[in-house]
């Protein structure tokens, strides 16, 4: 179980520059979690690479207190066309 | 870890054209994740192997260790790691996940 500031300020401090402009706790457990990380290190790189970059920065949690992390990585570009903002 | 897991492991995942690593069985599902991914690949129509991590602790700890990932399920297309359930259900809402498995599964003959 983990609070979803911790998985945040986690996110933020391996990844500067970053947001999580949505986080859903899946199953009311605090267990299952999904994420939307929209990071400028995701510039040109693959979707494993993408995941990789947030899964290091949660690897003291990840199997343990988070038990599973679904993950939507946006480049800033992306998630302005994602979100329709102008 | 010992070397031959990693062996066994790179054995089983380019001996098929589709290998998926899960939580049970295509047919008990013990993961939501697993059982997302099992619907992905079934709805392809096509063969894949399946292997149960709940069921060899060693081959669950290595293929981590292989393939660089933390969690469960992975999916490995003509030997090459693809993802996770986020990325394989990304890939197939995109139509790009048949392609890449009949490219494989042609790849064998």
């Amino acid at each position: 179980m983990i609070a979803a500031d911790e998985i945040e300020r986690r996110i933020l401090a391996g990844l500067p520059g970053a947001r999580v402009p949505a986080l859903v706790d899946l199953a009311g457990d605090r267990d299952h979690w999904r994420a939307t990380v929209v990071a400028p290190q995701f510039e040109a790189r693959s979707a494993v690479d993408r995941h990789r970059l947030v899964y290091a920065c949660l690897q003291d949690v990840l199997g343990g207190a988070l038990h599973a992390l679904s993950l939507e990585t946006l480049t800033p570009d992306e998630w302005v066309e994602r979100s329709g903002a102008a | 870890m010992s070397d031959s897991v990693q062996d066994r492991i790179h054995r089983t995942v380019t001996g098929s054209p589709v290998v998926l690593y899960m939580k049970g069985t295509p047919e008990a599902p013990r993961c939501g994740f697993s059982r997302a991914v099992v619907d992905v690949l079934s709805g392809l129509s096509v063969p894949f192997t399946a292997v149960d991590v709940l069921a060899d602790a060693e081959v669950w700890q290595g293929v981590k260790a292989y393939s660089d990932w933390p969690t469960i399920p992975q999916v490995f297309v003509g030997g090459t790691f693809i993802g996770g359930c986020d990325i394989v259900r990304d890939l197939h809402a995109k139509g790009e996940l048949e392609p890449l498995v009949r490219a494989a599964i042609a790849a064998r003959g």
